[in-house]
């Protein structure tokens, strides 16, 4: 099993549609203590505010918020992209914010804040995708594993929405295929490379 | 780059500080110039309750939109402007540093194919007409009717260089300074707050705030959800 005698500085999952029930199966057991940061872009409506964080975090222990422009990323939270941007992380790990053209038809997209996050955590982050019905992401697992990190597709037979993960298993930059119940346990295992909160 | 063979960083450097022909094309390259009619429907919508009124008591007014790329949010300044029937005593100065979507801009002439997008937002706004009125359609593109045209002056200007040149009672600068760093962001808001008149508005983008400025202090929240601040006197 890929992970347990490695460090992480980050978490980023990638997720479309099905993603509330996914994410909450997911991210409401970890514990008050989990110290890796956890970094997602959920596709979501372009006029949506912060239903999304507060839903989650009536459920979560951990923080979980929007990411701001400029915002250093710190242990022990949940960041989520802001609706109508991308979400990008910088070489001091902080955010950026881009109102670019869509891509993949997403914005936030998946792609931008994978391989923006591989450029800067390299071997030390961990990508998951999660149910979806687009290929947004497939790109950025690619790159994720190309820098060396940790690369997780859900299992498509057991996700909502196959299409999104089947596209991240085509690219076989995947390291493990599992469920969600896996994905959670596997998060569990990881120790955090940086200091303990 | 490719265009014009230059093969080394630092040979790009040496020439787009004398080309003044490829410094203009690599501006064009590297600034993002995505932009929507009446994106973000509830920010307009905020404008025309909260801001408008305070506007109609001046006798003529004054709005620079800095950053403003191909024109779009300028025509739907105009839009909701004439709907409360402040246009034909309003100057809208709109500015970017890429010269060419500002001919974009200056023409008034989009795709077709975005109009449907455009209405809903439009609609959402609180538009009051329909917002077929506002443009003629033709060979797959749109006009925008040249009655919003008439007060607007479209301009080159650096948010990094270049200094105030007028006092306005709105400036707009929305998903621009998220492009900047802190020390570009800040020069850029003591810009703004230079460039206002005392009880001016300052409207930024949803995801932008004067959190970083050495100005927050002298600025008030008028509407925090949409990034709307009112300079205090």
């Amino acid at each position: 099993m890929i992970g347990t005698d490695k460090k992480y500085e980050a978490i980023v999952i990638g997720v479309s549609a099905g993603g509330l029930e996914a994410l909450t199966v997911l991210l409401c057991d970890l514990p008050a203590d989990f110290a890796i940061p956890i970094i997602i872009v959920q596709h979501r409506a372009k006029d949506e505010k912060n239903l999304l964080e507060e839903i989650l975090q009536a459920k979560c222990k951990l923080t979980v918020k929007q990411a701001d422009e400029k915002e250093q990323i710190e242990p022990g939270k949940i960041y989520f992209a802001p609706a109508n941007y991308h979400l990008l992380i910088e070489d001091d790990h902080s955010f950026s914010l881009t109102s670019d053209t869509f891509v993949n038809y997403s914005r936030p997209s998946i792609d931008i804040l994978f391989e923006t996050a591989a450029e800067v955590f390299r071997s030390n982050l961990v990508g998951i995708i999660l149910t979806g019905s687009n290929s947004d992401g497939a790109e950025g697992i690619k790159k994720i594993k190309d820098f060396g990190g940790a690369t997780i597709s859900q299992d498509p037979a057991s996700a909502d929405y196959s299409y999104m993960p089947q596209a991240a298993v085509n690219t076989n930059s995947v390291n493990q295929v599992l469920h969600l119940n896996e994905i959670k346990k596997f998060i569990l295992s990881l120790e955090y490379y940086g200091h303990k909160i | 780059m490719d265009d014009n063979k230059i093969d080394a960083l630092h040979n790009l450097g040496k020439i787009i500080l004398k080309d003044e022909v490829i410094f203009e094309k690599f501006v064009q390259e590297l600034t993002i110039n995505v932009t929507e009619m009446f994106r973000d429907p509830i920010f307009y919508k905020s404008l025309r309750e909260k801001i408008v009124g305070r506007l109609a008591t001046y006798p003529f007014i004054k709005i620079w939109i800095a950053g403003c790329a191909s024109g779009e949010e300028v025509y739907s300044i105009a839009i909701l402007l004439m709907e409360e029937d402040l246009l034909n005593r309003t100057v809208i100065y709109a500015t970017d540093i890429n010269q060419k979507v500002l001919q974009t801009a200056r023409e008034g002439i989009y795709h077709m194919n975005e109009m449907q997008k455009y209405t809903q937002n439009y609609i959402k706004a609180g538009g009051k007409n329909s917002f077929s009125d506002y443009y003629m359609a033709k060979y797959g593109s749109v006009l925008l009717n040249k009655s919003l045209r008439q007060n607007i002056v479209f301009s080159v200007h650096n948010l990094a260089m270049d200094k105030s040149f007028n006092e306005f009672q709105l400036i707009l600068c929305r998903n621009v300074l998220i492009y900047f760093n802190q020390a570009l962001q800040n020069k850029a808001i003591n810009l703004f707050y230079d460039s206002l008149c005392p009880f001016g508005f300052l409207a930024l983008g949803n995801k932008e705030s004067l959190l970083f400025s050495d100005k927050k202090k002298d600025f008030d929240e008028v509407d925090r959800h949409e990034k709307i601040y009112i300079k205090k006197n």
